[in-house]
């Protein structure tokens, strides 16, 4: 999928995330995340961000994650819900949801 | 038989109820992608909750979603994110005739077929919030062999009816609820009663959930986790209860083993419902 547009999902409270999709000049993923837990649950939520990109086929953009504890599930539905508002998506593909 | 004395709403696009609400465990939990989600969030929302649904510890809890209803743009992306998520109920709100019901239904099919879950699996409830909702009570509950659950919403009825909630024995929702539990009766389906939108007033929520249980609603729509455990024990059965339905258990093994063909207890017949009844009592004995 193609990020043609800046787009956010999610919130800054408790147990969420705020999530930033925008396009990247450099041809690259540039994914930064900042957590009160990332020392313990770094490695989980860059693998949750990953993986969720790797499956909507995002391999261009920039993705800014705030995340306030949230847990795998919400992680994964924030960042596909900003990928496809920056997509300008309105037809979904569930098989790469899951 | 599933108990089904609570269902909790849970707003769908809520993170912190969505990764905490199955700690409350209420009988059901009822994921809300309709008015507790405004407009611009329904994508979002429908998202969360369908990651939620395929989270483990939702694996061992009654799942529903509250879809948003078929006069709107939003109801079969909701269905779609429900059914694929793996919700066990589908629950369509304001519901006004069986038509809706055989619609939705055809659409549930659909998506049912398209994501290889078994035709059939996901089970459907309606929410009755109008006049014509009720006047057509007994047609809802009986349009799909899916639907296992009809619930009264109080708020939207309501205003239909050009009246206001009071406090007491509400006399503006007896016939509703009578009709709909009518409904949920002639159908052999569930029936849930109103919420209570003052989660800080106990007493007025254990008055109303007194109304419901003595008229016989399986249980009713929560707002808030306190709700839930007032509720259980409210619809918990007395000791005596839990004894007599004991004994008339008994008598109806003893009754097997002998290989008699009726039961009796203190010299009086007792019909199979009596001993559904009993058994009812004790399984919610166990769970309150």
């Amino acid at each position: 999928m193609k990020v043609i547009k800046e787009a956010i999902a999610g919130t800054l409270e408790s147990s969420d995330l705020l999530v930033k999709v925008a396009p990247s000049h450099k041809g690259t993923r540039e994914i930064v995340i900042r957590s009160e837990v990332i020392k313990q649950f770094g490695k989980q939520i860059r693998h949750a961000v990953t993986d969720t990109l790797d499956k909507l086929s995002v391999s261009d953009g920039s993705i800014v994650i705030e995340d306030k504890g949230a847990l795998d599930c919400v992680i994964r539905a924030r960042v596909q819900a900003a990928v496809l508002r920056a997509c300008g998506s309105q037809e979904l593909d569930w098989g790469r949801l899951s | 038989m599933k108990l089904r004395r609570s269902m909790l709403f849970v707003p769908g696009d809520n993170a912190a109820m969505l990764s905490t609400s199955f700690v409350y465990k209420p009988d059901s939990i009822m994921f809300d992608l309709e008015d507790a989600v405004s407009p611009r969030e329904k994508d979002s929302a429908r998202l969360m909750v369908y990651q939620a649904l395929q989270h483990p510890a939702y694996r061992d809890i009654e799942t529903v979603v509250r879809i948003n209803g078929v006069d709107t743009e939003f109801w079969q992306k909701d269905l779609e994110a429900a059914i694929r998520g793996g919700v066990d109920i589908v629950r369509l709100p304001k519901t006004e005739n069986a038509q809706e019901i055989h619609e939705l239904e055809a659409h549930v099919a659909r998506i049912e077929k398209g994501c290889e879950r078994p035709v059939g699996d996901t089970k459907l409830m309606a929410a009755i919030e109008s006049a014509s909702g009720v006047v057509n009570a007994v047609a809802i509950a009986s349009a799909s062999p899916r639907m296992v659950a009809i619930a009264m919403a109080g708020f939207d009825y309501l205003v239909d009816m050009h009246t206001r909630r009071s406090d007491g024995w509400e006399p503006e929702l007896f016939y509703a609820r009578a009709s709909v539990l009518h409904a949920a009766r002639a159908a052999h389906i569930d029936a849930f009663d109103v919420v209570y939108g003052n989660v800080n007033d106990d007493e007025g929520f254990l008055r109303e959930v007194k109304i419901a249980k003595q008229l016989g609603f399986n249980g009713k729509s929560l707002i808030h986790p306190k709700q839930i455990e007032l509720l259980h024990k409210a619809y918990a059965p007395s000791e005596e209860e839990v004894n007599h339905a004991k004994r008339v258990l008994a008598a109806a093994e003893e009754a097997h083993r002998k290989g008699l063909g009726v039961v009796s207890l203190d010299g009086k017949m007792i019909d199979p419902p009596v001993i559904d009844e009993a058994q009812m009592t004790l399984q919610m004995a166990a769970a309150a």
